[in-house]
């Protein structure tokens, strides 16, 4: 007997991740985001002291790679790497989990208004309308406000406004897949409602959601180091790129260093995720070029 | 046309109506209230201080009051400033960030528009690659950290204008309004250039090239009037976005205009104050979403119809 090779034929999603794999400028992107992932989740470990730890022989030490405290310290005497990095940490944390949730809520608001349709839809729409009208950066503050500040309130504040891009694009999807034939199918094969949206609309939306789902989480980033910056975000103690930037702000006529550090990284960041964003479109969005 | 202007208007008041009551019931529920400070106050003067500003009515006497007081153009007192209402310190900001804003708008877009046609003409030429990498810059270094550089920069190292504030006329406008510029410049910029390109392979383009009309007209007649749709339909939510960057620029900045006291309330739990800048926000953003759609639906006839 002859054994027969299957052909190799590759799915979509392989495809896809294929185009994706080919984009160098992506590929790098992946690569310094992981890396200033990995160090920020693990960088902190290997200092004997944290960010929160004031160090009293060396207040505002210059960069120095010599000592115990390689980019200095701020006027506390606190390791400016090691709160840079533990900022870093809060930032990526809330962005790629924000940007997560966000998309959750988003995908089965979507999904249900636009399989229910008619009067369902138009009053789900109409509200997601409403709050779109709302100023966004405004709504954030106004939120973090009323659940009292800290780092839930802020998550909380920054989901509750970013969902809404996604509920739009995934709903216009499942208006148009609600129509097709494989959904009928499902439903005279007796499949529930509920089992349409989450078996069928769902997963056909998915590759939508990925690349708009990767635009959000440096919306997120950007938000969470936005209003951090402005004092009504994370606080003091525990450090965020934002507050960092602030703190550096108000001694950049002296020192530009504690400006640099965190401003550099966050820049280098979202500049990762805007490339990986800007792959991942053209390789699961074919009609976009 | 007028049946789509009136859903547009009618769509605004909504949401208006529902920021009201939403921003009304959000500070009324956070937590720690203007007067709730460390220093002990004795409970006569509280209540005096209550009933002076209506909060020992019951809640919906006082969203009732407010309301009729906004129908009025009536903002209330503000709770930090005494002597001042919302509307004196709004009238009192509003002027810088409206300057501000306006000219932002205004070099963002001719700037974004110019760099992106000259992006879709010269394609993977050093001109494309240097307004992809104004682009890819303005979207990704946040103002907040571009402010401070420049700062550094053209205000202390090189001295050329002021660092902030707003006792220098126009020099101390200039920074803010150029890096508020920046972000949207990098949108407007991308945009140009893809629908550029996109329009570029249109047939009614090629339809007036073959007619025998010069490059020249029918790249400014024909290409650009096309192209330029998106970008007008990006400048609805642009105004969010410079609302946004008023924000941060009046802060980096320290200009006295509506973003830097909409922070300070925000921090001092000043809510009449953050309310009423909420809803000049608000205004603005549908005002503005209205006027592009209108605009929209005038220069391409298929935006009327749908819906």
């Amino acid at each position: 007997m002859v054994e027969i090779a299957p052909p190799k034929s590759l799915s979509t999603f392989q495809l896809q991740l294929r185009r994706f794999r080919s984009n160098r400028l992506a590929m790098l992107s992946v690569a310094v985001l992981a890396l200033i992932t990995l160090a920020c989740f693990f960088g902190p470990f290997f200092f004997p002291f944290t960010g929160e730890d004031a160090d009293f022989d060396y207040i505002n030490a210059p960069i120095d790679f010599g000592s115990a405290h390689w980019f200095g310290t701020d006027d506390f005497g606190r390791d400016l790497l090691v709160r840079v990095l533990e900022g870093g940490r809060v930032s990526l944390t809330i962005g790629f989990l924000g940007a997560a949730t966000a998309g959750f809520i988003g995908v089965l608001y979507g999904a249900v208004a636009g399989y229910a349709g008619g009067r369902a839809d138009r009053m789900m729409m109409r509200a997601v309308e409403v709050l779109y009208g709302f100023p966004y950066v405004i709504l954030v503050i106004l939120l973090s406000l009323l659940f009292g500040g800290g780092n839930v309130a802020l998550f909380a504040a920054i989901v509750f406004t970013l969902w809404l891009t996604p509920a739009v694009i995934v709903r216009a999807q499942a208006q148009s897949l609600a129509r097709r034939e494989f959904v009928e199918a499902a439903r005279a094969g007796g499949m529930t409602a509920r089992q349409i949206v989450l078996e069928h609309i769902v997963p056909n939306c998915i590759s939508v959601v990925i690349v708009y789902g990767s635009l959000l989480v440096p919306e997120v980033i950007l938000s969470e180091s936005f209003l951090s910056f402005l004092g009504i975000g994370i606080k003091e103690p525990q450090a965020s790129w934002g507050n960092l930037i602030q703190t550096g702000t108000a001694a950049m006529g002296t020192d530009l260093r504690l400006l640099l550090l965190p401003g550099t990284l966050l820049a280098l960041v979202l500049f990762c995720l805007n490339f990986i964003a800007d792959g991942l479109r053209d390789a699961f969005d074919p009609n976009d070029r | 046309m007028l049946r789509f202007v009136g859903k547009r208007v009618w769509e605004g008041a909504l949401t208006l109506a529902a920021l009201v009551t939403l921003t009304f019931f959000v500070m009324r529920l956070a937590p720690g209230g203007p007067f709730s400070r460390n220093r002990k106050i004795s409970p006569e003067i509280l209540e005096h201080i209550k009933a002076t500003f209506h909060l020992d009515e019951p809640v919906w006497q006082q969203f009732g009051r407010y309301v009729w007081g906004l129908m009025h153009f009536d903002f209330g007192p503000s709770t930090r400033f005494r002597d001042y209402s919302v509307g004196d310190l709004i009238a009192s900001g509003l002027p810088y960030s409206l300057t501000i804003g306006f000219w932002a708008v205004v070099i963002a877009s001719m700037v974004g528009i110019a760099l992106g046609i000259a992006g879709a003409l010269r394609r993977n030429t050093p001109t494309d690659y240097l307004a992809g990498v104004v682009g890819v810059i303005g979207i990704a270094v946040p103002i907040f950290v571009i402010g401070p550089l420049f700062q550094v920069i053209f205000a202390l190292k090189l001295n050329w204008l002021p660092v902030g504030g707003s006792d220098q006329g126009w020099r101390s406008l200039v920074l803010p309004i150029v890096v508020l510029s920046l972000p949207n410049i990098a949108y407007i910029s991308r945009l140009t250039r893809g629908s550029m390109i996109e329009t570029m392979r249109e047939n009614y383009v090629r339809t007036a090239r073959a007619k025998g009309i010069g490059p020249r007209r029918t790249l400014i007649v024909h290409t650009l009037k096309g192209a330029l749709l998106p970008v007008i339909a990006y400048l609805g939510p642009a105004t969010a976005g410079i609302i946004t960057g008023s924000i941060l620029i009046e802060t980096v900045f320290a200009v006295p205009g509506i973003g830097r006291h909409f922070v300070d309330a925000a921090l001092n739990r000043d809510y009449p104050l953050v309310m009423g800048i909420t809803l000049l926000y608000g205004g603005l953003l549908i005002l503005f979403n209205i006027l592009t759609d209108l605009v929209r639906g005038w220069l391409d006839p298929r935006v009327r119809s749908d819906g």
